[in-house]
């Protein structure tokens, strides 16, 4: 359907009337949400496909009322990745109906199942496998029931359209067969799956259905609810971490005109206003007499990945086989390092919340619901079941960005102020100093190659702080209860263990190596405020492994590309290494002009999800260390496509936002806090800065699972150029980012 | 009669003869071209040239917008027309691949090419003439190992007889002296090593000192000049900046284009600063420490009294540009009448989120009008342009982003905001023609300023 | 009370003369397409045209605005029948999140305006004041190019742009 989002502006939920909706859903126990991106499994139920194993019951996923009207719950939230759109190509497929007649509803305490975070590229795997499974069911319900109706058997008849027909031209409308609780039942572990060489829906690039409204001005966002009664808020930010407000006269704020009431708890301070540029000046008007006492200073700049490594940590060998050894035709070692940096949404979190009669309404953009809700019940003492959290999409978030906080944030003013809905708008400076940042991380690698060109041993160390600091049940991950009076703890980091891994993912490489050993050490002291950035370890592990396959491959006097085929068995792997080297015609024996490079990298995300690879040529200015960036061509295997140009939509901006990470940026701080607080101080790459051309050809595998594929080119990209920049000048830069000073001074004059 | 036409004829055979002796003088030979086939110059050398030509900023006038470095195509304005600079990459056909080192040396000493022609003081040998020939030799040695890059050199656009490289030799004959700089011995070894500089290859007073009608520059030195359409401050006892400049604030200046009690670098200062990047910390030093001695004594109790009066100044109007959070109206009269005009109500709304003052700053606001120097210039030019075309980073750089106004406000609303910040953040008086120069201002926006 | 021309309509507005337009718009006028970014003149997320001239509206005090012509998204063209650019965007599918697409928008009906056949370097220079994270770069310039070849064809883009 393409009409937009129907935003519930009101606290009543809105219920489908006539024949159908039960909806049925497991709260998934307290302290497994911990998984990052991992679907929670209620107790005692047998192992369901994908998220149905935490929420068995069909009705929980698939709904079909008295009119025909097929309602899709999913406990995932649309980011901008396009999921809404690939969820109802999936159950319109099995269900055997035009997408048009489906609405899908998402992320919601109350309605949807619980589906833990949409993030680590689960999406497709958890909810797109269970709505799947859930609809094939269904399908073979309704057909079941329409042979009662039409005392045939069931294998004679077949469904299409939103019917079930005869061979005789009988036929029934599901909006006929259907009484009510005709779903509500446990799912079966096996579905009467269609086979992939009959789709019609899947495997096509459906246009996505919320596109139309986000071009036309629909209210698409939380930023566009506007309910009767609504109040503006702003919150005054410390000028650093931990700082602490001792004085803030908050009379003469509150004779600001417009301004509703200024609001207080120990340092968290925020002001609501009818208006909204009512609120900003009234924000600016309290920062200016806010006094604050700083309790900490940061690390020194100039040597923070020293003092990062210092720094105790749980040491884990993740990968362990044969012996290891530095001896070999060719030895060689590197260490790799990567900076801190934002996730940089362009829209700066928002969220709207009600306290009212008792309980808190939010809508949120959080990537997870259920443990927000948790969250906030925690901070606000409420029992959860008054916390009830409704996702409406903001900006896109990359991970753990300041989604979470600001809905903390707008549920403090709210309870502060009964009965008004708030709406608090994080500004440009607080979304930039205050979201938690990608992790600092270190690598070192170090391998030996034999006589016959081959990896004889590998050893790799990676040091990270965790990669998720999200809500998951204790207040304290939310940053207003940090700051509150009676401010609750940070929860101690917990490393997320493999084979997804945190600060670990793809630090295991894909290639095959007799001895190998890899550790991670795990860095719970955080000077700075880290969590989940997209792709998590896997982008610096990757920019590690990728650059050194192509230094050990230089020094076997190899090609880059066939190095890696030569130590790679895995057919889908080999399969798209294979693309990239003939789409972008990689000549082993090319000379290329002074200046120009051109660079090759390949993933598995996380060892199990979609498979990248890609190659690009750039050019270097010698005089500035300029990239310039030419063509990219990428070739990924997410399993069976849903939707193909979302597939491509999804790899072109990995590319584009991984080659701005890599490029250009790190968070910079002094000893007193973040000084990056705006674009002006933390760029990413512009227009003009753009590749010519991206090319992604997807390699379609319609009988295999789900990929996950969000998440997947950003580790290739980074590699990919510093390959690139070493090709072009015959300097290896090992940190990021690859920026024009750096690469400068690596080559000189 | 006769005699009339004695004299006559004896004025005719003294144009005549003197025409000869000054055309003779003029003369240039062409030297031999060189063959540097084959030729290797020392790395070191190399990379001192390297740091001299980030000096001299020679890449700015030489490179054209998005075009290779060196190569040419940069379009000067100058009062006479465009002159565009030429190729000074090392290619054979459209650069200077054939120069040996001494025509290089000739070029930089009096302004000569290879060929013999004179070359349009745009060029600043007026000042190159004081380098000395070893740092002639490395730049001669940096240029020679750039890409060559084959682009043909655009003519001058310069209105006729101007164009006549014989008036370049007159003007030479009029204004150059040659010669290398001599150290002063009754001052420091750094002050001598920022005047052999500023005065020599970074040609400082080419922008920042006047010219007279002829286009050579007056014995006012540092007095204020124009460049590119922009004023050029003055930096000598007359700068208009309200905080006198110390050698701290111009390195920091210099080295990150940015100094507390100033503000950020703006127009063709812009492109200077990122040239002196490549710049030891010693000569930026050096080069603040003339600078600074050019615009007064140092550390004395009249300079300290000064910033400490601009500072409060500058406060004092910060806090009077919003209004105040009670609802009590401001009690200083003039502070009243200000925001209640016009301008202050176009600065609430388009300017006062960056330039507001007050709470937990962000680190990347600019610094208070109250110290700008474009505030208190004596005309209005350079705030206008920066108004009308904003100030932009290069790309990947971390730099102030301010956005042009020129789509947004009318001529009329910007002469009303700039009139209004002259008046709220400066205690000069009034600009008294900012509409008009508004208007002309948007018409002549240099090609090379281009705002995105 | 202020009267703003946006999109054609008079609009009487009631608000503090040095509010900035983008909050006009989206308070008082419940217009949804021009979002806030940054507030700073940085990301273009809060583009609208002004007289033909892209700007950031978030830098705009209502007070410059009395008998200038504001055209927002919603100027361009409705759900039901959307314009050459609106068009474009939604059939390169050039949108991820979204969050800056209607500025991208506004700013790439500006430069149609301007110059009808704009070359892709020509247009990567001009939507440089506009930020996407998502990385939904390339398409942008595919829709623009597209949108200059629809509103070429139409052969009046003041036509397209009034729709």
């Amino acid at each position: 359907m393409n009409a937009p989002v129907q935003l519930p502006l009101t606290r009543r939920l809105f219920l489908a009337t006539g024949g159908a909706v039960v909806v049925s859903f497991a709260l998934a126990p307290r302290g497994s949400l911990a998984q990052e991106g991992a679907a929670p499994a209620a107790p005692g139920t047998p192992k369901l496909p994908g998220s149905l194993s935490g929420s068995p019951m069909l009705d929980s996923w698939i709904a079909i009322d008295g009119e025909g009207r097929v309602t899709v719950f999913t406990g995932k939230a649309e980011l901008g990745q396009g999921i809404k759109t690939a969820l109802i190509q999936c159950a319109a497929e099995e269900l055997d109906v035009d997408p048009v007649i489906i609405t899908l509803v998402t992320a919601d305490t109350e309605r949807t199942p619980n589906e833990g975070y949409t993030a680590g590229s689960h999406s497709m795997q958890d909810s797109g496998t269970a709505i799947l499974n859930a609809a094939a069911q269904a399908r073979g319900i309704l057909i079941g029931l329409a042979a009662t109706r039409l005392n045939l058997p069931a294998n004679q008849l077949q469904a299409k359209s939103g019917a079930v027909l005869a061979q005789d031209g009988r036929s029934v409308s599901y909006k006929d067969l259907v009484t009510g609780q005709d779903f509500h039942r446990t799912a079966q572990p096996t579905s009467p799956l269609k086979d992939p060489r009959t789709f019609t829906v899947i495997g096509k690039s459906m246009p996505r259905i919320d596109i139309p409204g986000k071009m036309t001005g629909a209210p698409m966002y939380v930023q566009d609810m506007r309910p009767d009664g609504m109040l503006h808020a702003r919150v005054v930010r410390p000028p650093n971490y931990g700082a602490k407000l001792t004085q803030v006269d908050t009379g003469a704020i509150e004779k600001m005109p417009g301004v509703v009431k200024v609001v207080r708890d120990g340092s968290f301070l925020a002001v609501a206003a009818q208006g909204e540029f009512q609120a900003i000046q009234a924000l600016h008007a309290l920062s200016a007499i806010a006094q604050w006492e700083q309790t900490n200073t940061l690390p020194d700049p100039a040597t923070i990945y020293q003092t990062i490594r210092a720094l105790p940590s749980n040491d884990t060998t993740i990968l362990n086989q044969g012996v290891v050894s530095n001896q070999g035709a060719h030895v060689l070692n590197a260490t790799y390092h990567r900076p801190y940096q934002l996730h940089g949404s362009i829209g700066p979190s928002c969220a709207l919340a009600i306290y009212d009669g008792g309980k808190m309404t939010v809508w949120t953009h959080t990537q997870g619901v259920y443990p927000l809700r948790n969250s906030l019940a925690d901070m606000l003492h409420l029992p959860q079941a008054q916390v009830h959290c409704i996702h409406v999409e903001g900006s896109g978030c990359y991970g753990h960005n300041a989604a979470d906080d600001v809905a903390a944030d707008a549920a403090l003013i709210a309870r502060a102020i009964p009965g008004r809905p708030i709406r608090v708008q994080w500004m440009r400076e607080d979304e930039h100093g205050w979201e938690p940042y990608g992790p600092l991380m270190i690598s070192q690698a170090a391998a030996t190659v034999d006589e016959s060109g081959k990896i004889a041993s590998w050893q790799y160390d990676v040091w990270s702080n965790t990669h998720s600091m999200r809500p998951a049940g204790p207040a304290g991950s939310l940053l207003a209860a940090q700051y509150l009076a009676q401010p609750f703890p940070v929860p101690a980091p917990q490393p997320l263990p493999q084979p997804e891994g945190g600060g670990d993912r793809n630090a295991i490489p894909l290639y095959q190596v007799p001895n190998a050993r890899v550790v991670s050490h795990f860095i719970p002291g955080m000077p700075l405020r880290v969590s989940a950035m997209r792709g998590l370890g896997a982008y610096h592990n990757i920019f590690s492994i990728e650059s050194f396959m192509d230094e050990l491959a230089n020094a076997a006097k190899a090609d880059p590309i066939e190095f890696r085929l030569r130590h790679l068995q895995d057919p889908r792997a080999r399969d798209v290494i294979v693309k990239v080297r003939d789409e972008f015609g990689w000549d082993p024996n090319a000379k290329l002009p002074r200046g120009h490079g051109r660079g090759f990298a390949f993933a598995r995300y996380k060892n199990l999800a979609a498979y990248c690879a890609m190659a690009l040529e750039l050019d270097v200015d010698h005089e500035t260390g300029n990239v310039t960036l030419g063509r990219v061509v990428a070739a990924v295997d997410s399993g069976l496509v849903v939707n193909p140009d979302g597939i491509r939509n999804q790899i072109e901006g990995a590319i584009i936002q991984s080659a701005s990470w890599s490029l250009y940026e790190e968070v910079t701080f002094d000893r007193n806090g973040i000084t990056s607080r705006d674009w002006s101080s933390y760029p990413i790459l512009r227009f003009p800065a753009m590749p010519t051309r991206i090319d992604v050809h997807i390699i379609d595998r319609p009988k295999e699972r789900f990929l996950g594929t969000g998440e997947a080119a950003q580790g290739p990209t980074s590699a990919a150029l510093a390959n690139a920049i070493f090709s072009a000048t015959d300097e290896r830069i090992r940190e990021l980012p690859l920026s024009a000073r750096r690469i400068k001074a690596a080559i000189g004059v | 009669m006769l005699m009339l036409w004695r004299l006559l004829a004896a004025v005719l055979v003294v144009i005549v003869v003197g025409f000869g002796a000054f055309y003779a003088w003029a003369w240039n030979s062409e030297l031999p071209p060189a063959n540097l086939s084959g030729a290797s110059f020392d790395p070191g050398i190399i990379a001192k040239g390297a740091k001299l030509a980030a000096i001299g900023d020679c890449a700015v006038c030489h490179t054209k917008p998005g075009g290779k470095p060196y190569a040419g195509g940069y379009p000067l304005p100058t009062p006479f027309g465009t002159i565009y600079g030429p190729n000074i990459t090392p290619d054979a056909q459209t650069g200077i691949g054939l120069w040996s080192e001494a025509a290089f040396r000739r070029a930089m000493r009096s302004g000569v090419d290879r060929e013999g022609n004179h070359l349009y003081p745009a060029f600043p040998y007026d000042h190159f003439t004081k380098a000395t020939d070893s740092d002639i030799s490395a730049l001669y040695a940096f240029l020679m190992t750039r890409d060559p890059v084959p682009q043909a050199n655009r003519s001058p656009a310069l209105t006729p007889p101007l164009n006549w490289r014989l008036f370049a030799a007159g003007w030479k004959l009029l204004f150059l002296t040659r010669g290398v700089y001599q150290p002063d011995p009754k001052e420091s070894p750094e002050w001598n090593r920022g005047a052999y500089l500023v005065t020599g290859l970074a040609h400082c007073g080419a922008c920042h000192t006047p010219r007279d009608t002829l286009g050579a520059e007056t014995d006012d030195h540092f007095g204020g000049g124009t460049a590119e359409g922009w004023y050029a401050p003055a930096l000598n006892a007359n700068s208009p900046a309200p905080v006198p400049w110390t050698a701290d604030q111009i390195y920091a200046y210099l080295r990150s284009g940015f100094a507390d009690q100033h503000g950020f670098a703006a127009g063709p200062m812009q492109p200077v600063v990122h040239s002196l990047r490549n710049v030891q910390d010693s000569d930026l030093r050096a080069i603040a420490t003339y600078i600074s001695s050019v615009s007064g004594p140092q550390n004395t109790a009249d300079a300290e009294r000064r910033t400490k009066a601009a500072l409060e100044f500058a406060r004092s109007r910060d806090m009077t540009a919003l209004p105040k959070p009670s609802v009590r109206p401001a009690t200083t009269g003039s502070a009243e009448t200000r925001q209640a005009s016009p301008g202050a109500a176009i600065f609430a709304g388009a300017c006062a989120s960056c330039h507001h003052s007050g709470g937990t700053l962000p680190i990347s606001r600019p610094v208070s009008l109250g110290l700008s120097t474009p505030v208190n210039d004596p005309d209005a030019t350079n705030l206008i342009r920066i108004v009308l075309g904003g100030i932009h980073p290069l790309p990947g750089d971390r730099g102030p982003i301010m956005p042009g106004f020129a789509g947004a406000l009318t001529d009329r609303q910007i002469a009303e905001l700039v009139s209004y910040v002259r008046s709220q953040f400066s205690g000069q008086p009034a600009w008294p023609d900012a509409d008009e120069l508004v208007n002309k201002l948007r018409q002549s926006t240099p090609p090379s300023m281009e705002a995105p | 009370m202020i009267v703003l021309n946006v999109n054609g309509n008079a609009q009487q507005v009631d608000a503090d003369p040095r509010t900035p337009l983008l909050y006009v718009l989206r308070n008082d006028l419940k217009l949804n397409a021009a979002k806030f970014g940054c507030g700073l003149g940085q990301c273009g997320a809060c583009t609208v045209l002004v007289d033909h001239e892209p700007v950031f509206s978030c830098l705009l005090p209502i007070s410059v605005l009395e008998g200038r012509y504001i055209r927002t998204v919603e100027g361009l063209g409705n759900g039901d029948k959307p314009g050459a650019v609106q068009r474009a965007f939604i059939a390169e599918q050039a949108a991820q999140c979204g969050y800056c697409t209607a500025g991208m928008m506004m700013r790439a009906q500006g430069l149609l305006e301007h110059n009808a056949s704009p070359s892709e370097a020509q247009i990567r220079d001009y939507m440089a004041p506009n930020l996407c994270r998502c990385g939904t770069q390339m398409r942008v310039l595919r829709a623009v190019q597209r949108a200059a070849q629809a509103m070429t064809a139409s052969l009046d883009p003041m036509q397209e742009a009034s729709k």
